[in-house]
C-alpha cells in the first residue's frame, strides 16, 4: 500500500528530520539530546522514507550499505577514546579545543565520541530493520 | 629481551594475512626466526657464563605489580638455547615433513606462537607474566596436537592435554599468587630474597601442593602422565619439539627456578623424590611393552621427566648438576629419535615395531642419526648420555648413607629400561631382515634427515668434550638454581670406580633386555589393560559426566521458547528480590512525604491502564503491538512530567522503532493464539503481578535508604567543570562513564551483525533452492 500523501510528506520530512537529528547531536552536551537519541531520530527518518517509498529506494538514497556505518562509528569512538594516549594522558581523558566555536560551543574528543555513537546507532538500526524488512518481503 | 619474545608473536600474527606466501617451498625461510634468536642467545653465552644476570623490565600493569620483567641467567639461557636451537631444526624438518599440507602456514603460526610463549616462560622475571606464558604454551600446544582436526582421536587428545595442563595451570596460578603475596612482590627476584618468609609460613604446604600440581601436570608426572602418550597424535615435529625437548620440560624448569624459593624442605624432597621416582620406574617399564614407536618414545620421555624431577628432589650438588646435564643430554637424544621416527612414518606409513625392520640400508642417514641417539640414550661411553648417566649414579650414591643404595637401585632399574627403550627406537627399525613391502624405499629429502643428524652428532661432540657443555651451559644453570657456584666439573673419564661399573652393568643389562624383549601384540594388549585402570580413567569419567550435565542443563534452561526464557529470568529476579527484602526486615513508608499526585499523572496512568487492558483482551497481534506502544508513550509522558527529558526522548524513539520492527515481522509470526488454558493464564498472571508488585515495593524501599553518597550531586557538580557540558546525562554518557557507552555500542554492533548474518545466511540458503 503506497500512500501518495505519505510519499510526498516523506520527501520533505527526511531532510528536516535529519537536520533535527543533527541538531540533537550537536546540542547534546548542553541541553537534552546527544548521539544516541540523534542516531535514533535519523534512523526513524530513513525508516519513514522506506515505509513510503520502499526499502530499495531508501537504500538508493543512502547509496552505501548502512552496515558500513557500524565500523566507521565504532572506529571514530575508539579513536577519540585512544587519542589522549598520544598526549600522554590516560585513555578517555577528554581533550578540548581551547577556543569556543560558534554554534558548537566547546569542541572536544567527547563530541567525536558522540558522533561515533550517532553513526553507529544509525548503522545498527538500519541494518537490523532493512535486513528484516527485505527478509519479510 | 622483550624483542626475543615479541618477534615470534608478531610474525605469527603476520602469517594470518601473508601466510599464503609460506605455503609452498618458502616455508623453510621461517626457520630464520628461531635462527636469529639462537644466534642472539649464543652470543650471550660468555657474558652469562661469567656469572652475570641480565635484567630488563617494562611496566605493564603497575597497579597490580605486573611488569614485563625478564631475566637472563644460566638456567634461562640453557632453556632458551634449547628452545631456539632445536626450534631451528624442527622448523626446517617440519617444512619438509608437512610439505603440501593445506594449512602449513597455520601450523607455522602455532609453532611460532608456541616458541615465543616458551621463551617468555623461561625468561620472565614476574610470576604473573610467567603464568601467562605458561598458559600460552598449553593453548598453542592444544592447537598443535589437534592439528589434524578432522581426526576425532586427535581432537580428543588435544582436549585432554589442554584440560590437564590447564587445570594444573590454574592451581599453579593460585600457588604463585599466594607465594607472591607472602613475599610482597610478584617479581621472581624479590621472591628469591624473601624465600625464608615463604618457607616458614604456615601456608607453605598448601602453596607447595598448588605449585607442584602445576609442575607435575605439565611435566606429565604420575598420575597426570596419561595426556602425554595421547598427545603423540600430533604431527611428529610437534612431538619432537613440544613433547620431548621443550614444553614438557617447562614443569622441570619451574621446579628448578623455584628451588631456591620453595626447595630444600623435607616436604619438597619427599614429594619430588616420591613422585619422580615412581614415575621414572613405572614409565620406563611400560615403555618396553609398546608396539608403536612413538608410544615407546612417549613413555621413555615420561620416565626421563621422572628422573629430572627425582634429581631436583634429591637436591644435592651432584643431583642438580646431574639434572642439568641429563636435561641437555635428553633433549639431544630424544629429539633426534622422534625425528627419525617421523622419517620412518613418513616413508613407510607405519610406526608399528612388529612390522619395521631392516630399513637401515634405504634410510641410512636416519639410521645413523637414530643409532647415535640410541647410544647416547643408552649412556654408551664417549656420548653425552654417558656423562648424564654417570652423574645420576654419583648423585644417588652420594645421598645420605641409609638411602643411597635403594635410590641407586631405583635409578639402575629405570636406566636399564631407558637403555632398552632407546635401542628399541633407534636400532630395532633399522636392523634385521627387511620386509617385502619396504624393499623399494627412497632416501628422504635432506631437509628431513639433516636436523636429526645434527642433533645426534651434537650429542657425541658434547660427549667427547664435556668440558665445553659444562662451562657454557650447565654450570651457569646450576649456579642460578643454587644461587652460588658449585664446583662440579664434567669429565669424560672419572677413573675406574663404582659409578663406572654401575654404568657398564646398566648398559649390559639394557642390551640383554633389548635382545630378549621383542615387541609383540600380546604385550601391548597387556599394557592396554593396565592403561584401563590408570588414573586417566577417572578423568575420562569426569569428562563424560560433565558433558552429560551440560546437556541436561542446556535442555532444561534453553528450550528455545522466548516466553519460557522470560519466565525463568523473572522468577530468578523475584527470588533474589524476595530474599533481599526478607533479609532487610520489615519497614514502613511515610506516604505523606511523597510528592502529591497531580491531575495529569492520574490522566496518564488512566491511559496506561486502559492500554494495558486492551493489550490483554485483544485477539489481534497488531492491536496488541499498538497498545504496547501506547503504554511506552505513556511512560515517556511520565518521564517528561518528572523532568527527565533525555530519558523521555530516547524512550520515545525506541518505542517508535519497536513498533516498526514488530510491524515488519508481523506477517512472519504465527497467527495470534488466544491462550485458553486457564492454568497457564493464572501462572503467568501470578508471576507478572508478583514482579510488578515487588518492583513497586523496592522503589518505596529505596526511598528509605539514607543518601550518604549522593552520586547525582557529584555528577551535577563536576559535569560542567570537568566535562564542560551542562547536560549532565550526556556528560555521564560520553565522559564520566564513557567506557560503558563504548561497550554498549560494541554490543549493539554485534547484535546488528548477528541479525544480518542470521537472515542473510537463511536468504542465501533459500536462494539456492
Amino acid at each position: 500500500m503506497r500512500s501518495t500523501i505519505l510519499q510526498t510528506a516523506s520527501q520533505y520530512l527526511l531532510p528536516i528530520l535529519l537536520l533535527f537529528s543533527f541538531f540533537l547531536l550537536i546540542r547534546g552536551h548542553y541541553s537534552p539530546g546527544g548521539g544516541f537519541v540523534g542516531g535514533l531520530v535519523a534512523s526513524i527518518a530513513f525508516v519513514l522514507h522506506s515505509f513510503a517509498n520502499g526499502v530499495e529506494s531508501t537504500m538508493r538514497i543512502i547509496r552505501y550499505k548502512p552496515m558500513s556505518l557500524i565500523p566507521i562509528g565504532l572506529g571514530l569512538s575508539t579513536a577519540s577514546m585512544l587519542l589522549p594516549l598520544f598526549f600522554g594522558k590516560p585513555v578517555m581523558t577528554s581533550l578540548w579545543v581551547p577556543e569556543q566555536l560558534p554554534v558548537f560551543g566547546s569542541v572536544g574528543t567527547t563530541l567525536f565520541f558522540d558522533v561515533g555513537v550517532y553513526l553507529l546507532v544509525v548503522g545498527v538500526v538500519l541494518t537490523i530493520l532493512f535486513t528484516i524488512s527485505l527478509f519479510s518481503e | 629481551m622483550l624483542f626475543t619474545v615479541a618477534i615470534g608473536l608478531v610474525i605469527a600474527c603476520l602469517l594470518v594475512p601473508f601466510g599464503k606466501f609460506f605455503r609452498n617451498n618458502k616455508s623453510v625461510l621461517l626457520a630464520l626466526v628461531p635462527g636469529v634468536l639462537f644466534s642472539y642467545f649464543v652470543q650471550k653465552i660468555p657474558e652469562i657464563g661469567s656469572g652475570r644476570v641480565l635484567f630488563e623490565s617494562t611496566p605493564w600493569v603497575p597497579a597490580l605489580g605486573v611488569s614485563l620483567g625478564f631475566r637472563l641467567d644460566g638456567l634461562s639461557l640453557l632453556f632458551a638455547l634449547l628452545i631456539t636451537g632445536i626450534g631451528v631444526l624442527i622448523f626446517v624438518y617440519a617444512s619438509s615433513y608437512l610439505k603440501g599440507d593445506r594449512y602449513l602456514d597455520r601450523f607455522f603460526g602455532f609453532l611460532l606462537l608456541f616458541m615465543s610463549a616458551m621463551l617468555g616462560l623461561v625468561l620472565s622475571n614476574n610470576v604473573i607474566l610467567l603464568f601467562i606464558f605458561w598458559e600460552l604454551t598449553s593453548i598453542s600446544s592444544y592447537f598443535l596436537i589437534g592439528f589434524h582436526n578432522r581426526d576425532e582421536e586427535s581432537r580428543r587428545s588435544a582436549l585432554t592435554a589442554l584440560s590437564i595442563t590447564g587445570l594444573g595451570g590454574l592451581l599453579l596460578l593460585a600457588g604463585l599468587i599466594w607465594a607472591g603475596n607472602l613475599a610482597g612482590s610478584y617479581s621472581i627476584g624479590d621472591m628469591l630474597n624473601h624465600a625464608e618468609v615463604i618457607r616458614q609460613s604456615a601456608y607453605y604446604p598448601v602453596i607447595l601442593v598448588l605449585f607442584l600440581a602445576g609442575a607435575f601436570t605439565k611435566s606429565a608426572q604420575f598420575p597426570f602422565h596419561f595426556w602425554l602418550p595421547g598427545a603423540m597424535k600430533a604431527p611428529t615435529p610437534v612431538s619432537a619439539y613440544l613433547h620431548s625437548a621443550t614444553m614438557v620440560k617447562a614443569g622441570i624448569f619451574i621446579l628448578a627456578r623455584f628451588t631456591p624459593v620453595l626447595g630444600g624442605t623435607a616436604l619438597w624432597q619427599w614429594a619430588l623424590m616420591g613422585v619422580g621416582g615412581f614415575t621414572m620406574l613405572y614409565a620406563s617399564v611400560l615403555s618396553l611393552a609398546k608396539r608403536d614407536l612413538k608410544g615407546v618414545l612417549a613413555y621413555s620421555t615420561i620416565s626421563a621427566l621422572g628422573v629430572l624431577t627425582f634429581l631436583l628432589g634429591l637436591g644435592t650438588d651432584y643431583a642438580v648438576v646431574a639434572a642439568c646435564v641429563f636435561l641437555l643430554a635428553h633433549a639431544l637424544y630424544k629429539a633426534p629419535l622422534f625425528l627419525v621416527t617421523g622419517i620412518i612414518d613418513h616413508e613407510t606409513g607405519t610406526r608399528d615395531l612388529t612390522r619395521l625392520s631392516g630399513l637401515g640400508k634405504a634410510l641410512w642417514p636416519a639410521a645413523l642419526a637414530g643409532g647415535l641417539a640410541a647410544l647416547s640414550a643408552a649412556g654408551m661411553p664417549l656420548t653425552f648420555g654417558f656423562i648424564g648417566k654417570d652423574l645420576i649414579y654419583e648423585a644417588t650414591l652420594h645421598y645420605e648413607s641409609g638411602w643411597a643404595w635403594y635410590l641407586t637401585a631405583l635409578a639402575i632399574v629405570t636406566n636399564v629400561g631407558l637403555v632398552a627403550a632407546g635401542f628399541l627406537a633407534g636400532f630395532k627399525p633399522f636392523t634385521g631382515k627387511v620386509q617385502e613391502e619396504f624393499r623399494h624405499l627412497h632416501l628422504p629429502p635432506a631437509l628431513l634427515w639433516v636436523p636429526a643428524l645434527v642433533l645426534a652428532l651434537l650429542g657425541v661432540v658434547f660427549g667427547l668434550f664435556p668440558g665445553w657443555a659444562g662451562a657454557w651451559l650447565t654450570e651457569p644453570a646450576v649456579k642460578s638454581i643454587f644461587q652460588q657456584y658449585v664446583p662440579v666439573q664434567l669429565k669424560i673419564w672419572h677413573g675406574f670406580n663404582t659409578v663406572l661399573i654401575l654404568s657398564l652393568a646398566t648398559l649390559t643389562a639394557g642390551i640383554i633386555i633389548y635382545l630378549i624383549n621383542t615387541p609383540r601384540f600380546r604385550k601391548s594388549e597387556f599394557i592396554t589393560v593396565l592403561e584401563r585402570i590408570r588414573p586417566g580413567v577417572v578423568f575420562g569419567w569426569l569428562f563424560i559426566r560433565t558433558k552429560q550435565f551440560a546437556a541436561a542443563y542446556t535442555n532444561f534452561f534453553h528450550d528455545g521458547y522466548l516466553r519460557s526464557y522470560i519466565i525463568k529470568i523473572i522468577l530468578f529476579a523475584e527470588a533474589l528480590l524476595i530474599y533481599e527484602l526478607y533479609r532487610g526486615g520489615p519497614f514502613s513508608v511515610d506516604f505523606s512525604k511523597l510528592s502529591p499526585v497531580r491531575f495529569y499523572d492520574v490522566g496518564i496512568v488512566f491511559i496506561l491502564v486502559g492500554a494495558l487492558y486492551k493489550t490483554l483482551k485483544t485477539s489481534s497481534r497488531l492491536t496488541a503491538v499498538v497498545c504496547m506502544s501506547i503504554i511506552g508513550y505513556a511512560i515517556c509522558l511520565l518521564f517528561v512530567t518528572y523532568s527527565a527529558p533525555d530519558l523521555a526522548m530516547t524512550q520515545f524513539t525506541i518505542d517508535t522503532l519497536t513498533v516498526v520492527l514488530f510491524v515488519l515481522v508481523l506477517y512472519r509470526l504465527p497467527p495470534f493464539l488466544k491462550v485458553r488454558n486457564v492454568k497457564i493464564m493464572v501462572r503467568d498472571a501470578a508471576i507478572s503481578i508478583l514482579f510488578g508488585g515487588l518492583l513497586a515495593v523496592i522503589c518505596l524501599r529505596v526511598l528509605l535508604e539514607p543518601t550518604r553518597y549522593n552520586i547525582s550531586d557529584f555528577y551535577a557538580k563536576y559535569a560542567y567543570t570537568l566535562g564542560k557540558g551542562r547536560n549532565v546525562v550526556n556528560v555521564i554518557l560520553v565522559d564520566f562513564r564513557g567506557f560503558d557507552t563504548m561497550f554498549e555500542i560494541v554490543v549493539l554492533s554485534v547484535a546488528a551483525i548477528g541479525v544480518y548474518s542470521l537472515l542473510k545466511l537463511r536468504l542465501k540458503a533459500s536462494e539456492k533452492e
